[in-house]
């Protein structure tokens, strides 16, 4: 199994994985991840934004031979997911029954465990996406 | 300006080589193409390989394979651009004949993928996705192609057994190529029946996990007159594009153009003087079939989402007009990734000499097209018979 990530790595994200922050530009181009150049324009003068987090699906796998590391997950669905702000992310979806899952079908966000690593490693949270709890 | 002509091809056969290791292959495939030359040293040697260091914990291999080869002291570099790593090899190759800095350069594509546990090697080839958006989510490689495929049937109505003629149509052609890793026809219903690897992508849509090398050498006409080469085993290199798209493809403008494919081929048509309508045939990057029905849209073959429409009229077939993958593609030949681009050139140059297996009459001008990512990064190139 690949070695776990440095600590450093992964809590450089911390911002975009907990709590979805984007970025827009002076023009109203909104992006996620963040990043220092709108890839609509080309604006440097690019400020930051918390996304609701609320999407739709737009297309959807399950993934039944995952890359190592996600062994005990499998399968499981991942899915592309437009957000209301316009951004598309890709992200797992949880608390879904995969034979549920359709194009359009809404989600929100949710903190879960993304994964672990063995016993001297660090344990990786994000978001995942799942149908909205009423 | 000067010309480039490619005057030695030479291949391993793709598989599961397990008694042979990266060097070996490589140098195999080099020396093969250097004995077609007929030539003993080269000014400089270009390797194309993807992911040497996960996979057998090797980089530096310019050093490794211009060493093991008996080349001498010559300047030797690895050339990465993940799957597109070969297509890109050879680009650079070219690019250093045609500067005048370099007369005669040879270019080596290798990947040994088989000697890694299945798992990690899907790990190792989601290196070329983007690691903190797509890996840290655990998509695979094959996961990030079955969502652009399940987009792409519902988008334009395809089904899967539209998507699985590209995969009998490679077959079908492979079954002839000494060298292809599967040499045996399959029907529409093996590839529906095939397990779903990520839905709904089933194991025949896509490339297998495999060993290989291909090499060619370049120089230009000149020098291959100087050289003694006969005529007959020339092929030159008219024309070449590269261009990058969005890394992720959650960021991608338009999840069913492959525009970096789409600018790569103006620059290519236009370098070469040619339009889609003058290439004889195309070996397009089929690492899944709906990579392959992309590409022809990319590449305008065909209009934007008719690429499989052209697959079900039976239009990409040898003997019809648009023969695509006609030694077997990325999925009957095999994808040893880094190698694949230096296949697809090899493969081109036998179809314009007339000596392929499974010939394409009277051929003058091939295509490869070599998609590194999910399109994130893609080479095309275009070669004509001398």
């Amino acid at each position: 199994m690949a070695r776990p990530m440095q600590v450093s790595r992964y809590w450089r994200h911390f911002r975009e994985k907990y709590r979805l922050i984007g970025g827009k530009c002076e023009n109203d181009h909104v992006h996620f991840p963040k990043r220092s150049i709108c890839p609509v324009c080309g604006s440097r003068n690019v400020e930051e934004i918390e996304l609701s987090g609320k999407g739709k699906v737009i297309s959807w796998t399950i993934v039944r031979n995952p890359p190592s590391g996600f062994e005990y997950y499998k399968p499981f669905p991942l899915a592309l997911i437009e957000l209301e702000e316009g951004p598309v992310v890709l992200a797992q979806l949880t608390d879904v029954d995969p034979e549920e899952i359709d194009f359009g079908m809404e989600v929100e966000v949710v903190t879960k465990k993304i994964r672990e690593f063995e016993e001297d490693g660090i344990i990786l949270y994000g978001y995942k996406f799942r149908p909205p709890v009423k | 300006m000067r010309k480039a002509v490619i005057i030695g091809a030479g291949m391993t056969p793709v598989g599961e080589h397990w008694k042979l290791g990266l060097r070996d292959l490589a140098v195999e495939a080099l020396l093969n193409a250097m004995d077609d030359a007929g030539i003993d040293k080269v000014d400089s040697l270009y390797v194309g390989n993807m992911i040497s260091g996960p996979f057998v914990e090797q980089e530096n291999l310019g050093a490794l394979i211009a060493d093991w080869a008996g080349l001498g002291n010559i300047p030797a570099v690895k050339i990465e651009a993940a799957c597109a790593s070969g297509g890109a090899a050879v680009q650079e190759g070219v690019k250093a004949v045609l500067s005048g800095l370099e007369d005669v350069v040879a270019v080596v594509g290798v990947e040994k993928m088989t000697d890694a546990w299945p798992s990690d090697a899907t790990r190792y080839l989601a290196y070329a996705a983007d690691a903190e958006w797509e890996l840290f989510h655990g998509a695979s490689f094959v996961a990030l192609n079955a969502l652009v495929m399940r987009y792409y049937m519902k988008t334009y109505g395809y089904t899967e057994e539209d998507l699985a003629l590209f995969a009998v149509n490679a077959h079908s052609n492979g079954a002839k190529n000494p060298y292809a890793m599967f040499k045996r026809p399959i029907k529409v219903e093996t590839v529906l029946k095939s397990p779903y690897v990520a839905d709904p992508l089933k194991l025949f849509d896509a490339s297998p996990v495999c060993d290989g090398s291909a090499a060619v050498i370049i120089t230009t006409p000149e020098k291959a007159k100087e050289l003694g080469v006969s005529k007959e085993k020339w092929v030159e290199v008219a024309g070449m594009g590269r261009a990058i798209d969005t890394i992720s493809l959650a960021s991608r403008e338009d999840l069913l153009t492959l525009k970096a494919a789409k600018v790569a081929a103006e620059r290519a048509y236009r370098m070469a003087g040619v339009t889609a309508k003058d290439i004889d045939f195309f070996e397009v990057h089929d690492a899944f079939t709906v990579m392959a029905a992309l590409s022809l849209e990319a590449l305008g073959v065909a209009k934007k989402g008719e690429g499989a429409k052209l697959a079900r009229e039976g239009q990409i077939a040898i003997d019809a007009d648009y023969p695509i993958q006609t030694m077997g593609g990325l999925k009957a030949r095999g994808h040893p990734v880094g190698a694949t681009g230096v296949y697809q050139t090899v493969e081109a140059v036998l179809q314009l000499r007339g000596e392929a297996p499974s010939q394409v009459p009277d051929a003058e001008i091939g295509l490869t097209q070599n998609i590194g990512g999910t399109g994130s990064n893609i080479t095309v190139n275009v070669f004509r018979r001398v």
